[in-house]
């Protein structure tokens, strides 16, 4: 076990951990934000740039400070390491700017995007973002197209995370769909608009951050915060069959995977439980489903309201 | 007369066969190599020569040799860079082009160096023709028993292959230059793990650029100590220079690393100062990645000392007042060039070029280029010199890979030290557009 400390707390972790890693085993707001990093994906991360930290101190040996902000995504602590998140102003600085970037060439549709309430671009913007703009040029934009028949692809919305590329590369037989271009005009696409279709490619949904892949079987159907998270189950032979529907009175609108507060789906009996495109997209009715009880939702900004149980943590913070 | 050591033979017709080639002591390092040193034998020379990497970091190669991790019945790995596609630099195709066999030379005893049986040479796509010459002078080392299996009854196999790239700038760094390889789309890949742990197909692989690889010939050929006495302090032997812009003489020169730059602009020998009688405004001495310098800094340092062509000589002063080596291409720029449209040229390409992996350097290069854009075509306001510096201030170091830097730096420093002329494209909109390029008369005549 090595010991790191994160923002004046002290952590001990297995060895080969990351700082984002180490950091979430401390929870609250010590955690950086993620946009691109997704545990359950093998290779995810380093990419957005919002989870840099300072580091000042590397380890106990080397005790020098790192001299540029490291992607606490993809860095390993060392023992004795020093790490500043919020407590770091040129880590606020950098990440108000790499929010900056991330929303020039973002239409900042909320109001009519599927995904708030639930988007992880808003929480960034909520948090770090300013008010107005300093970018005067045109933004780049795209038709929203159809992926398959039940995706809808909105590019103008999309941060190139390229997590939905590693979901097509790990849950699927063959990945039709990838990252065209290079820089700012890079885009996904599908190769010459070929379908997504496969049992597990609704799951790049669930791991989209922002709006750029929605359910064609949910969109404009409802906001998310006027809905019931409901845990559910249901037999299932492609899946774990464990899922939460979001309900209006007894109308299922919509099926997703289980996620936690980090926005990932959850292990369930040591296996990440993505649900397959039946479970998401056919069963809209509640007899196929057995509804266990309500979801815990956290940590976003605009869902998290008006839920019952909240996480006491948060809550001591604010009586302080 | 400065000493060359990979340009020596340029001049001899038909030093692109082998045979001419061999007849100019050619292949002679690998017979010394193979069969009198021990691989340990080579490296260390290297490191005794104090040759720094070519391609533009200046990382000594003989250390970044030594950091490559030898796992039992694990496969090594040596690729050439030779994606040389930053503006201002043709060194490399200089070379490859006019004497091929140097490169593969250098090839066959740094592979023996580090124990590699299978080493690439990846070029750039736009650079077909010269792939067709390198791949003659292989199939030649092939023929003559320089590759291929037992080279010369030493025992030890080396495989060369070449890997042509598709045209894309960012192929060049290290690891996006492995994926590339790879046969997968050209991202870098995030450090730790570096090449010379997990590089190539999981393997230590070791990236050097073509010029470094060519110059451990002259450096087995004499030894490290010997090549070591040429140039100045950490900066030793000698450097191509690809010099370009407004000069009497451009083209690739070989200067032994410590001569003057004002010996290096203004001599006979070198590039006969500048055409058609001007001044010198400006120079950018490393490639276009570098940050460019202003006339009263080019000759002397911000100290008044005279500044010399090499790593430490061109550094001096910091990034306030110095820039790099970088690359060796040295491009002048004449009185009547604009320093906007130059930087807004130099940006255009980053944007360009960059990845688009990571949100910094994808946003910001393409935020930076419709920013210089606008100012270059008179809809410039003076709060966009500001934004810009903010910009690239956001950008530098907080990417994956050096491109967000190289895009930030020369844009930081033409604001550092032009600054008047990003603001009379603000308050002269009408002229900036009528005359598009060249300002200086209109508004700071050098005197």
């Amino acid at each position: 076990m090595v010991k790191v400390i994160i923002d004046d707390i002290e952590v001990e972790v297995e060895p080969g951990t990351t700082i984002l890693n180490a950091a979430r085993q401390i929870g609250g707001d010590v955690v950086p934000p993620a946009m691109c990093y997704y545990s359950k994906l093998q290779g995810s991360g380093g990419k957005c740039r919002t989870c840099l930290v300072e580091v000042a101190a590397g380890s106990t040996a080397d005790p020098r400070p790192m001299p540029k902000l490291v992607a606490s995504c993809s860095t390993p602590v060392m023992d004795g390491m020093i790490v500043k998140n919020k407590t770091s102003e040129r880590v606020y600085d950098n990440r108000a700017a790499v929010t900056e970037f991330l929303l020039i060439n973002h239409p900042l549709d909320c109001p009519i995007c599927d995904q708030a309430g639930e988007c992880h671009l808003q929480d960034l913007g909520f948090e770090h973002g300013k008010e107005g703009t300093r970018y005067e040029e045109k933004r780049r934009t795209f038709d929203p197209i159809d992926i398959g028949d039940k995706i809808k692809l909105h590019m103008n919305r999309c941060i190139l995370c390229y997590r939905c590329v590693y979901v097509a590369n790990q849950l699927t037989d063959k990945r039709v769909h990838g990252i065209m271009h290079r820089g700012d005009h890079a885009e996904i696409s599908t190769y010459i608009e070929q379908a997504i279709d496969n049992d597990f490619s609704g799951n790049v949904i669930d791991v989209c951050p922002v709006g750029a892949l929605t359910d064609k079987t949910f969109r404009f159907k409802s906001r998310v915060w006027f809905l019931k998270p409901m845990e559910a189950s249901c037999e299932c032979t492609k899946c774990a069959g464990k899922a939460v529907v979001w309900m209006f009175g007894d109308e299922i609108y919509r099926v997703t995977g289980r996620k936690d507060k980090y926005g990932e789906i959850e292990d369930i009996d040591g296996k990440t439980a993505w649900i397959c495109n039946e479970c998401r997209f056919d069963k809209k009715d509640k007899s196929q489903w057995n509804i266990e009880g309500p979801r815990v939702i956290n940590r976003h900004s605009v869902i998290a309201q008006n839920q019952y149980l909240v996480d006491e943590r948060i809550e001591s913070k604010k009586l302080n | 007369m400065g000493r060359k050591l990979l340009l020596e033979h340029i001049d001899v017709p038909g030093i692109e066969t082998f045979e001419v080639y061999r007849k100019n002591g050619g292949y002679r390092s690998v017979e010394k190599a193979l069969k009198t040193m021990s691989p340990q034998n080579v490296v260390e020379e290297v490191q005794a020569s104090g040759l720094r990497g070519r391609g533009g970091a200046g990382f000594p190669t003989g250390m970044k040799w030594s950091f490559l991790a030898k796992p039992e019945g694990v496969p090594r790995y040596l690729l050439c860079n030779a994606d040389e596609s930053e503006p201002g630099t043709f060194k490399d195709r200089y070379l490859m082009e006019k004497i091929p066999h140097l490169l593969v030379e250098g090839m066959i005893v740094s592979s023996y160096a580090l124990g590699c049986n299978q080493s690439y040479i990846y070029i750039r796509g736009e650079y077909m023709w010269v792939l067709e010459i390198v791949e003659k002078a292989i199939a030649e080392a092939y023929a003559n028993g320089f590759l291929g299996k037992n080279i010369l009854g030493s025992g030890y196999d080396l495989d060369l292959a070449i890997a042509p790239g598709g045209g894309a700038y960012i192929c060049g760094e290290e690891t996006a230059l492995i994926e590339s390889l790879e046969g997968k789309r050209g991202n870098p890949r995030i450090k730790p793990p570096f090449p010379a742990v997990r590089g190539l197909w999981g393997c230590p692989t070791v990236v050097n650029n073509v010029e470094s690889i060519a110059a451990v010939v002259p450096i087995v050929n004499d030894g490290g100590a010997e090549y070591a006495k040429i140039g100045i302090g950490k900066s030793t032997g000698t450097k191509l220079i690809s010099a370009c812009g407004n000069l009497v003489k451009p083209g690739v020169y070989e200067i032994e690393l410590g001569i003057t730059v004002e010996e290096f602009i203004y001599s006979d020998e070198w590039c006969g100062g500048i055409a058609n009688g001007k001044k010198i405004k400006a120079c950018v001495p490393g490639g276009s990645s570098v940050p460019i310098l202003p006339a009263n800094l080019i000759t002397k340092t911000a100290e008044g000392v005279d500044r010399l062509m090499s790593y430490e000589g061109l550094a001096e002063g910091g990034f306030a007042s110095g820039s790099m080596l970088g690359s060796g291409g040295f491009i002048v720029f004449d009185e009547d060039q604009c320093i906007v449209r130059n930087t807004w040229n130099f940006a255009r390409f980053y944007a360009h070029e960059s990845c688009g992996q990571c949100s910094p350097c994808r946003e910001g290069t393409g935020w930076m280029e419709k920013v210089l854009r606008r100012l270059e075509n008179g809809q410039g306001h003076m709060h966009d010199i500001d934004l810009l510096a903010e910009i690239n201030k956001k950008i530098e170091g907080n990417t994956i890979c050096p491109l967000g830097d190289a895009a930030a730096w020369p844009v930081a420093a033409a604001i550092r030290h032009f600054r008047e002329e990003f603001e009379w494209h603000v308050t002269h909109p009408d002229e900036a557009v009528k005359r598009n390029f060249g300002i200086a008369s209109n508004h700071m005549p050098l005197v």
